[in-house]
């Protein structure tokens, strides 16, 4: 398969990528092409011009910044980040995803950005950068703005981005405890996934409060509120209680897509299987947190 | 108007210098324009990894990766690996561990290998199987892929 022909350019600054991309949705940001391409193989879509960013410097960092957050180019590829010291020391579960994501062709080329811009239901990265409370900055043409992580994918396939908005870079506070992920997958994307991260109490033996997102069964990551209030102030040791305590009436509360991964009941329970073994994971690591 | 762009690579350690439609793939570049077919197109989706080749070392799919893209870099396809007499001794571990069948994964596989050998001289179990998890056989069971890429950690000849 083949796209239809589209004009490439080039740019080497933001600001003459989102000239460049313009507003009429024809024109679109390319960089590992990972999701894009097959899309426009596909002739799913359809884009007249197609704009590299890969010549943009600086689109490809990770750093902590001067607020103590942590701060990821949306360039950055999968590889990049798995293997990222930074990463690797404050967020080990977000390297451990990153070197799980897809397979090591499309790891070395596909991008952090792309995956989010591509409202993808059945992704990685979305679930875990809700679950860490990160911020997207869009750069278009009216000027920067931040969106949530939980804000940024309206649907499926769709995003609160508009087409003259490209993602620059997406930051989070630095954990204050432990952060899971885990999934369940029966072919190159998650079937289910869940990620939780716990801010601990100054000596790590209490839950401050909980983020736990699940991803995949709906059309875009989900909160679970009940068991984030179950979570709050309660001692890491009984944590696991607390969750199995929420989990029926936490599990009801999702939206669940039947669809060829699976019925709706068989992935909810999925679900909390998931989060329950995130939290045994969590209770080991709880106790090293502070070291 | 189809637009035209001139890109100049290394290709198995040659350069080209090519005129290529900015929409077209790195696939059909290789096997249509330049004439090599060891490449082979399968799923097309970047799945299968038959179609992987090494981009300055590093394996992607060539069935989605713009011609446009390699410009200024270097390529290595299944014929760049192969000694212009016998085998490399990667090629030789899958021969003698049984690790083909058909052979249409092989080309993948045997550059999938090259790149984890070139970083991990010595791989583990677990280190193999991840590596290889996106690289798709219907004959062998990976078994005999496995034991083939085991056979190999730690030869000095081996990328």
């Amino acid at each position: 398969m083949l796209p239809s022909p589209f004009q490439f350019e080039r740019p080497s600054t933001i600001a003459d990528a989102v000239r460049a991309v313009g507003d009429s949705s024809d024109g679109m940001f390319y960089a590992g092409g990972t999701e894009l391409l097959l899309a426009l193989k596909m002739r799913v879509i359809r884009a007249d011009r197609l704009i590299d960013i890969k010549g943009i410097p600086g689109l490809d960092c990770i750093a902590v910044n001067g607020m103590n957050e942590i701060e990821i180019g949306a360039r950055c590829t999968h590889r990049k980040i798995s293997g990222d010291p930074v990463i690797r020391e404050h967020v080990p579960a977000l390297a451990s995803l990153c070197a799980e994501v897809a397979n090591i062709r499309v790891r070395n080329v596909g991008t952090i950005g792309g995956n989010l811009c591509f409202g993808e239901p059945h992704a990685d990265p979305p679930t875990m950068l809700a679950a860490l409370n990160a911020r997207l900055v869009l750069e278009g043409s009216r000027g920067t703005r931040e969106v949530h992580a939980d804000d940024f994918i309206r649907s499926e396939m769709e995003t609160v981005r508009e087409p003259d908005e490209l993602l620059r870079v997406i930051v989070f506070p630095q954990p204050a405890g432990p952060v899971a992920y885990r999934r369940f997958k029966h072919g190159e994307r998650p079937s289910v996934n869940v990620a939780m991260a716990w801010s601990l109490n100054a000596d790590g033996s209490t839950i401050r409060s909980a983020r736990v997102r699940v991803g995949a069964l709906g059309s875009r990551p989900q909160p679970l509120p009940v068991v984030e209030v179950a979570l709050r102030n309660v001692a890491v040791t009984g944590a696991r209680q607390a969750i199995e305590t929420a989990l029926p009436a936490a599990l009801d509360q999702l939206e669940v897509n039947a669809d060829r991964h699976g019925g709706a009941d068989y992935k909810r329970h999925l679900a909390g299987v998931l989060l329950l073994r995130n939290a045994d994971e969590a209770v080991i690591a709880g106790g090293s947190w502070l070291k | 108007m189809t637009q035209v762009l001139a890109i100049s690579f290394s290709l198995n350690g040659k350069t080209i210098a090519v005129d290529v439609p900015a929409h077209m793939l790195l696939i059909d570049l290789i096997r249509d324009r330049l004439g090599p077919k060891g490449t082979k197109r399968s799923c097309d989706m970047e799945v299968c990894g038959a179609c992987t080749v090494l981009l300055d070392g590093e394996p992607i799919s060539s069935c989605t990766t713009l011609a446009v893209d390699v410009d200024r870099r270097e390529v290595t396809t299944i014929e760049g690996v192969t000694p212009s007499d016998g085998l490399s001794p990667i090629q030789e571990a899958f021969v003698l561990h049984g690790g083909l069948q058909c052979g249409f994964c092989t080309p993948g596989f045997i550059m999938a290998v090259t790149a984890l050998l070139k970083t991990t001289p010595h791989p583990t179990d677990a280190e193999i199987r991840h590596y290889l998890d996106g690289n798709l056989c219907r004959c062998t069971g990976y078994t005999k892929i496995f034991e083939a890429v085991k056979s190999l950690a730690g030869r000095q000849d081996a990328a």
